[in-house]
């Protein structure tokens, strides 16, 4: 039955009406497929106790009026009716727990993982490490900043788009190793049905097989901070073959970027790099024009930080400063990265101290 | 409700030494009478429910359109967290308070509470606790922005420094309900008239009684976690941090072991206000008396097993899901129950419709909506879908504001004769309950949608699929939000003229508080009535 009515309402969510969309995502694995039946089944199981409720209810209203000459009866107890409803409920409740148990199992079963990778949320974004393969990176969001303050038109995955995906290779099963590096975030993929909370201190596990290769989007979904709307989640899966190739560019590109820590660049290269740095890793907090938020993010223009010993400066970017949300960058960003945004916030913002550092003097 | 037919007594209210209010505004600082005490709770909770409502209108003006264009997204976050801390702390609890002042004695055929001074003070600290909360928009760093739900380490090692502000000012609101909890326990178990035996208690009285109880044994865990979290801050302590050897996720479970009871202080009394409107307005006893007493006795116990619902995403072991999957379900069936009985009470009856019997109908279909979303936020595996999603925004809104809040407007028309001496204005009356009818749904049904479409909540900004919805519910807001000044309207009128009120003022209405004149001397049942 479940089924049928299903497509019903998949009809309603056409192409045509996608900004209508009033379902669930049936989602593109076997047990987001499983959820979504469970959650149709509970939901047709809502409609049909509702419609005999409200069919009684409203055929008394129409019915037993007193502008209609009803007249009140005088009963007002009846111990079979009384245990009926509640038996009945109770039967159906039971009906419903056993598969939905069932699936939970199933849910929790993330044993015989062929990839394993560790997701860590940070404010305000993911961190993805594939444990068995030598890959490391930071996913942003990537939507200009235009496009949020309604200066520019928005493209069809705003919010939903982000500068390194997480890839994933297509019927293989991945485990997610969960964890959060300073507030709790919750990591979201509808079409997964995976969405799991990341905890500062600890590990969650889950796991997902998908099919068919594609780009699928999501989001955090724990309040996690000023930024929490904007760190989306997108994973990309590939065919087996594509996978492994982009293994490979992965390991490549990062053997390139080793050799860039050790070139010397001038001071115009490090500040026009630093600027691009500066915007996508600290304009959150210190914000784009470097005044900060009174009370809650300090200014670098003027601070004592960005204007005093630079040793002090790079030891706070590369080391965070703890108990406040200032992260440690020095895994988030290469050694000639830090190097740009530490010239950058010297010479720039307003600040003129007229030094500069070098990616090889970045201690990590 | 069983005191409808016990023959009562007329009770006229004629002592010898009766004395009214003092005069100026000591007569509210000062007072110890029910009557005022009740007053004052509900036009403070009605200005709470006003400033609430404009922080919920600055919140959908801004996702009235994807982008950024009124708030800054901290600012948002300050927006929701103070919404709901000032909506279930300042709007909705002192508003049931208010009704229990006002009405337990006079059901119960009580003089006065069991002890009225405390009354007063629980009262009257509760508006510096909210002073205290609201002080802290003006503060650097801003008011609280982590959720009226508070998640460590959110709230401790990365909150704005208010937050020591707002944790002074939750511990004082959780001490005038304390106070206010026990009173209502001493009045309810020490004062009834004579032959008032627990089983003919009006049903309203009975749902406080049990919600008293809930609110003593919760609100002390409140307390509780927010001093840990004040240690943490403060004093360095660990609790909630993993890296000193504590846990966040502890926060959560003492958090909801007090949050899940709440929610059901929330709908409690509620339940008793309709199980007088609709008897009322039937014109037929309410069905099922015992049960309903039973329903909303196995409610508030479940109420403690239920907690940790609220996590299922957070990583607990598979038989912690499956146990809290099981009790939560459990729920349903004396839920189920309570709704039956309404309709098995309208069945064969005799009705009419006026306002509070609007609001009343509206309340058990709108709130059963509620409750069947929650229904399918219990199956743990699909609540990982909707857990966090504007899903469980339209769910626990359809059983606060058409639920706890329609009951309490629903409750103040119903008695408002009795308490002003002035019959319901019903044209205006009908005004408003349609308008609010129209605005909650356009409001809160499109929120659905938008969840399962995985729109999750607590965002200032959204992709563009989640735009229309967004817009129709924003315009709903705006039409329950200005509506509400037809309430203010309404009773202000009320207060102010009238037809005059009879005693009985419903035709259907059957109850000690109907057999006192409208309206309600300042001093009611110096003596005691017998009943039945």
């Amino acid at each position: 039955m479940s089924k049928a009515f299903s497509l019903a309402l998949s009809l309603l969510s056409t192409p045509a009406l996608a900004d209508w969309q009033l379902n669930m995502n049936e989602g593109v694995t076997a047990l987001s497929r499983e959820i979504f039946d469970l959650h149709m089944l509970i939901f047709w199981i809502c409609v049909v106790i509702g419609v005999a409720v409200f069919g009684v209810m409203f055929y008394s209203i129409f019915k037993f009026r007193k502008s209609k000459g009803a007249v009140a009866e005088h009963w007002h107890e009846n111990t079979t009716v009384e245990v009926f409803w509640t038996v009945i409920p109770s039967i159906i409740l039971i009906a419903m727990a056993v598969p939905a148990t069932a699936t939970l199992m199933d849910m929790y079963d993330t044993s015989e993982a062929d990839v394993d990778i560790q997701i860590t949320g940070y404010q305000w974004k993911w961190r993805y490490q594939y444990l068995d393969e030598d890959i490391d990176f930071f996913s942003n969001l990537s939507t200009p900043r235009e496009e949020i303050v309604n200066e520019s038109t928005k493209n069809p995955n705003y919010l939903l788009e982000v500068d390194n995906a997480l890839v994933i290779p297509a019927n293989k099963k991945v485990r997610f190793l969960v964890t959060a590096n300073d507030v709790i975030h919750s990591w979201w993929v509808p079409h997964f049905a995976v969405k799991k909370d990341a905890i500062p201190g600890f590990i969650n596990e889950a796991w997902v097989k998908v099919e068919e290769p594609g780009v699928y989007r999501g989001q955090c979904t724990e309040l996690c901070g000023k930024d929490h709307g904007f760190m989306p989640v997108v994973v990309e899966v590939k065919s087996e073959a594509d996978y492994a190739q982009w293994v490979a560019d992965q390991k490549a590109m990062k053997l390139a970027m080793a050799d860039e820590a050790s070139k010397e660049f001038s001071m115009d290269e490090l500040i026009a790099k630093g600027e691009g740095v500066y915007q996508a890793a600290c304009a959150g907090c210190h914000q784009p024009n470097g005044q900060g938020i009174p009370g809650a993010f300090p200014a670098i223009t003027g601070s004592a930080i960005a204007t005093g010993a630079i040793d002090a400066h790079i030891d706070i970017i590369v080391n965070g400063k703890s108990g406040t949300a200032m992260q440690a960058f020095k895994e988030q960003l290469s050694a000639v990265d830090i190097a740009a945004v530490v010239t950058y916030q010297r010479n720039a913002l307003g600040n003129t101290v007229g030094d500069v550092v070098q990616p090889s003097a970045i201690q990590k | 409700m069983a005191t409808v037919d016990v023959d009562l007594p007329h009770v006229k209210d004629e002592d010898p030494h009766h004395h009214g209010p003092a005069k100026g505004f000591g007569r509210w600082l000062y007072t110890t009478n029910h009557k005022d005490i009740g007053s004052m709770y509900l036009i403070f909770s009605l200005s709470m429910f006003m400033i609430g409502g404009i922080m919920a209108l600055i919140i959908r003006a801004e996702l009235f359109q994807p982008g950024l264009q009124l708030v800054e997204p901290n600012f948002f976050n300050q927006m929701t967290t103070m919404h709901g801390l000032i909506m279930v702390f300042g709007a909705v609890m002192p508003a049931f308070v208010g009704l229990a002042n006002w009405m337990i004695p006079m059901q119960i055929g009580a003089p006065d509470m069991a002890l009225p001074r405390m009354n007063n003070w629980s009262f009257w600290i509760l508006p510096f606790a909210f002073l205290i909360l609201l002080s802290s928009l003006f503060m650097p760093g801003g008011a609280p922005n982590f959720g009226w739900t508070f998640y460590a380490p959110l709230s401790t090692t990365y909150a704005p420094e208010s937050v020591t502000f707002f944790i002074f000012g939750v511990h004082i609101m959780g001490a005038s309900s304390i106070m206010g909890a026990i009173n209502i326990i001493a009045t309810i178990l020490n004062m009834r008239a004579p032959g008032m035996t627990l089983m003919k208690m009006p049903l309203f009285v009975w749902t406080w009684l049990i919600t008293a109880f809930l609110l003593i044994a919760v609100m002390p865990v409140l307390a509780g976690v927010v001093t840990m979290m004040l240690m943490d801050i403060h004093f360095g302590t660990s609790f909630f941090n993993a890296a000193g050897g504590g846990d966040p996720v502890l926060f959560q479970h003492v958090f909801w072991f007090f949050g899940h009871p709440e929610v059901y202080i929330m709908i409690l009394p509620a339940f008793g206000i309709i199980s007088e409107i609709i008897p009322t307005f039937a014109r037929k006893r309410l069905f099922g008396y015992s049960s309903m007493v039973y329903a909303v006795a196995s409610i508030a116990l479940l109420s403690f097993v239920v907690w940790a619902h609220h996590m299922f995403t957070v990583g607990m072991p598979l038989v912690g899901e499956v146990f809290f999957m099981f009790a939560t379900m459990l729920i349903a069936v004396p839920t189920g129950v309570k709704v039956f009985n309404w309709v098995a009470t309208m069945f064969r009856g005799s009705m009419t419709f006026e306002t509070p019997m609007l609001f009343a109908i509206a309340f058990v279909v709108l709130f059963t909506i509620g409750g069947f979303s929650g229904l399918m936020l219990a199956i743990a595996p699909a609540d990982f879908q909707y857990h966090d999603t504007y899903f469980v925004v339209a769910h626990f809104h359809y059983v606060l504001v058409p639920g706890a809040i329609f009951s309490i407007m629903a409750a103040t028309y119903y008695w408002l004769p009795k308490w002003t001496g002035h019959q319901l204005n019903e044209t205006m009356g009908k005004l408003h309950f349609w308008l609010s009818f129209v605005g909650v749904n356009v409001t809160f049904f499109p929120m659905h949608f938008v969840g399962l479409a995985g729109m999750p909540r607590r965002i200032p900004d959204y992709a563009l699929q989640f735009a229309d919805f967004n817009s129709m519910a924003s315009v709903g807001a705006f039409i329950f939000g200005f509506s509400q000044l037809v309430f203010i309207y309404n009773v202000i009128q009320n207060v102010r003229a009238g037809e005059k009120a009879t005693a009985q003022v419903w035709e259907g209405a059957h109850g000690l508080e109907w057999t006192i004149p409208s309206p309600a001397p300042y001093h009611t049942f110096s003596t005691p009535p017998k009943v039945g």
